[in-house]
């Protein structure tokens, strides 16, 4: 290698501006992305032949959207990118590829993981039926597709992504039976000083919430679920809930998006071995980093929503950040002035955050008090039941534990969307707080990875 | 200090030796403590690929190998747990490059016969009808009808928990650290202050097992190895034996099953290396790409699954890669069975139970001379590599026979 190279793991708003700022240094950075076209989650493209113009894909994110595509497409002959590639293990200094059937080991001086985050989920009963969705798995749908989970959807969960995906459904002309809200009314309230750090987000919050309720579409807060309610034959065909008010309303449906917000994607974090620690103010293990985002591992950097969710905005903060964190550690000049602005925005899109954890709260106790029946992992069938008796008569102390008595999180997710709740169950059965089961450790491969592998000849 | 704990028997290492042999010591009505340093079953025993295999053993481990299959038969009812042990068949194959298999399997099978375990070779359109996603390199299986495979994540546990119903202490998170002789009574002690006494101790400490032997001046050494293991997406479930290669270089020898589930697990090539002092194993990714090469040379359609996870775990070596088991020739009172890694899954129970047998009752019919720990002495320096096949301390069979079910 003639040059030090840097591999930005993802092209969302994270490791576009990562790039660019690699770019601007001087160095090629190596881009690899498993979308097919840049832009990540939030600023997903829409497949040929849509013609959906910026406004109606993006809404009040239309300008950050269209600079974030603009800028990687001006980058093109500047990196060396590899769109469609998923980065299935990182060892020995080297990140694994993996695409088309070939893969190929890249090795790095230094790696910047913007890996983006997925909804966090509370098991709710039904949820195993056909016709429920993450909330961000339905706004993929939308956004990539221009099409709805289905004629008439129920959104489920907290946090502000439900009210986003539930108003862009209304746009899209989608019946939206009903938004329902676990986070009660008052903790928005008792937020408001901390989300106020960010006005114009705040702004677009309430605006949603108002346009959602001026359509006529039932908008509850503080409600429990009581289950999804359907066949396997034909999926979804109702909800029923608990209302903030104590009484029970069901509403008919034949889709159910559910989210409560995110959690971050770390896999790659950790199997490049970063040391992690308890958030307590999102009940989340996440991957320990310094301001800039250098984590714990010597040349592995950690960017956007994988490393913290902060949201979109802040990720092309930290995107930047920890490039130019790479870059001083490689021994380029720094700018100590450009830095302290970063660092200053980051501060205020931190607080943003957890006044959003405080006004939409993990709802841990219904974590914990899914019923028995109740099915927790989905890939492996397991249901609380089975966990609890992991706990109970198995003696597993521990997530890791009881995921090798019960098989929860063994399955192709790994416990992406299962773990959360699962570490909540795990906790209440032992009677101990969620940070003593800690957390799966992940295992390669980051997604299932074919067999039929071959070593790529590059 | 607490006074120290004391009982008739400790056992140190809590993988499914240790765990087999307090469950089996309790059944004889000894008192037991049961101490492990991590958790129950956590490493080789608990990430190995479950293989409950007979066949391919080096002769002389048959009679061990049959007091196990008798124990895993009524695994469930004995342990109260299931450990999804299936009697689905074992087979091993040859390729056509190494012809010589063939010939290897035949004299194997019948000296095999005599111990009481039958096989069935099968060759050509018989091994092609009954098995026809074997890849095209296969020219021979040796089918023993009679093994098949169980879940490594829940044995060890399963065991441990059945000993401490019948009176077993079970001490998890437990680093013992020395040891040493108070009158006719062993004191171990323990990371944290706390003291262990027992007119007997059993090492079944595999990896580690070494670094306790040395304690008693009879030091062994261990090599600490992490193989290489994945599993498949479940599938439906069409695949009843557990099928390995039979060959004498480790890249070559990759073995798989299918578990009810579906899923199919898959072993073997190349290994890495582990890290007993911090207790970690990992799988290096290029060994993982080596294992998928060798996995769709025995059964190409395997190419068309996706894996979703791989693991390791320690593993503990002997200089010939064959396991120590029996009473210290040095220490009254002291006993050993470890180094079972490689082929150690199956024995597990039937090491329990021998063992359980010559502590509380001097003598077993199983025939230990080929274990002892003695051997390495005689041997001198560690003089032959790990893979070579050549070097066959026991006479019968060649060495390179036990080698194609490594983990198992």
């Amino acid at each position: 290698m003639a040059e030090p190279r840097v591999i930005v793991v993802g092209a969302g708003p994270a490791g576009v501006r990562a790039a660019q700022t690699l770019v601007k240094a001087g160095i090629r950075p190596f881009v690899v992305d498993e979308g097919r076209r840049a832009g990540g989650q939030i600023y997903r493209r829409q497949g040929e032949g849509f013609t959906r113009g910026y406004d109606e894909l993006y809404g009040t994110e239309a300008d950050r959207a269209r600079d974030i595509h603009e800028t990687f497409e001006a980058l093109a002959p500047s990196i060396d990118y590899r769109p469609d590639t998923l980065v299935w293990n990182v060892a020995e200094g080297r990140a694994w590829l993996s695409s088309a059937g070939e893969t190929e080991a890249v090795p790095y001086s230094a790696l910047i993981v913007c890996s983006g985050a997925t909804d966090r989920i509370v098991p709710v009963s039904g949820w195993n039926l056909a016709g429920t969705y993450s909330l961000g798995g339905a706004q993929v749908a939308l956004k990539a597709q221009a099409c709805a989970i289905g004629h008439e959807v129920v959104f489920l969960g907290t946090g502000p992504l439900l009210y986003l995906v539930a108003a862009q459904y209304a746009k899209a002309g989608a019946r939206v039976a009903a938004v329902l809200d676990t986070s009660p009314f008052s903790a928005r309230i008792a937020a408001f000083p901390q989300l106020a750090a960010q006005p114009d987000l705040l702004w677009t919050g309430l605006t949603l919430t108002l346009a959602l309720k001026r359509a006529g579409i039932p908008v509850l807060s503080g409600v429990t679920p009581v289950a999804i309610e359907g066949d396997p034959e034909t999926g979804v065909q109702a909800i029923r809930i608990r209302t903030a008010g104590g009484s029970e309303r069901r509403f008919a449906c034949d889709a159910v998006a559910m989210g409560w917000h995110l959690r971050p994607e770390t896999q790659l974090a950790d199997l490049a071995r970063c040391t992690f620690a308890f958030d307590e103010g999102t009940r989340q293990w996440l991957p320990v980093t310094d301001a800039d985002g250098r984590s714990t591992t010597p040349g592995v950097y950690l960017a956007g929503d994988g490393a913290r969710v902060l949201g979109a905005r802040c990720a092309e903060v930290t995107g930047e950040l920890a490039a130019r964190a790479a870059l001083a550690d490689l021994g380029h000049p720094g700018d100590a002035d450009r830095r302290r602005t970063l660092l200053a925005a980051k501060a205020d899109y931190a607080t943003f955050a957890r006044g959003l954890a405080r006004a939409f709260p993990w709802p841990h106790a219904l974590a914990a008090a899914v019923a028995d029946e109740t099915m927790v992992c989905r890939c492996e069938a397991v249901t609380a039941g089975v966990l609890r008796d992991s706990v109970s008569a198995k003696g597993a102390v521990e997530a890791n534990r009881a995921k090798a008595f019960s098989r929860v999180g063994m399955g192709r997710c790994q416990g992406r969307y299962c773990g959360a709740a699962a570490a909540e169950i795990i906790a209440a059965a032992r009677g101990e707080p969620v940070v003593q089961a800690g957390r799966l450790r992940s295992q390669a491969p980051v997604k299932p990875l074919p067999v039929g592998t071959a070593r790529s000849g590059r | 200090m607490s006074s120290p704990v004391k009982s008739d028997v400790a056992i140190i290492g809590g993988g499914l030796m240790g765990s087999s042999a307090a469950f089996f010591l309790r059944r004889r009505g000894l008192s037991v403590t049961l101490l492990e340093t991590d958790k129950i079953g956590r490493q080789a025993s608990g990430t190995n690929f479950g293989n409950v295999r007979r066949q391919g053993r080096p002769i002389f481990q048959l009679p061990l190998a049959n007091r196990a299959i008798a124990v895993w038969r009524q695994a469930h009812e004995l342990l109260g747990s299931d450990v999804e042990y299936l009697q689905s068949g074992h087979m091993r194959v040859a390729f056509r490059d190494r012809p010589e298999n063939i010939g290897k399997m035949e004299d194997y099978a019948k000296v095999a016969r005599e111990e009481g375990l039958e096989l069935e070779l099968l060759t050509g359109n018989a091994l092609r009808a009954r098995f026809p996603w074997l890849g095209p390199d296969v020219a021979a299986g040796s089918l023993s009808a009679m093994d098949g495979h169980a879940n490594p994540r829940l044995a060890a546990p399963a065991f441990a928990r059945a000993a401490a119903r019948l009176g077993a202490q079970v001490c998890e998170d437990t680093r013992i650290v020395s040891a040493g002789k108070v009158g006719s009574d062993f004191e171990l002690m323990t990371e944290d202050g706390r003291a262990f006494r027992a007119g007997a101790v059993l090492v079944t400490a595999g990896a580690w097992a070494g670094k306790i032997t040395a304690w008693f001046d009879e030091p062994v050494d261990l090599v600490a190895r992490a193989p290489t293991m994945s599993v498949t997406e479940p599938v439906p479930y069409a695949i009843k034996p557990a099928i390995g290669v039979m060959t004498p270089e480790e890249v070559e020898s990759v073995y798989f099953r299918q578990v009810a589930r579906g899923n199919i697990v898959i072993g073997g090539s190349t290994r890495a290396q582990s890290y007993p002092d911090e207790y970690r194993a990992y799988v290096l990714p290029q060994n993982t790409m080596t294992q998928f090469e060798q996995i769709r040379r025995l059964a190409p359609a395997l190419a068309r699954l996706n894996v979703i996870r791989v693991w390791s775990g320690i593993e503990g070596y002997t200089p010939d890669e064959l396991p120590v088991m029996g009473a210290s020739p040095l220490v009254p009172g002291l006993f050993y069975a470890f180094g079972f890694s490689g082929g150690g899954f199956q024995l597990g129970p039937g090491v329990g139970e021998t063992m359980a047998e010559l502590i509380a009752t001097g003598t077993t019919d199983i025939p230990l001379a080929p274990y002892l720990l003695s051997r390495f002495a005689a041997a001198g320096p560690r003089a032959a590599s790990l893979h070579d096949g050549s070097r066959n301390p026991l006479g019968e069979v060649p060495l390179s026979l036990s080698k194609e079910t490594r983990g198992g």
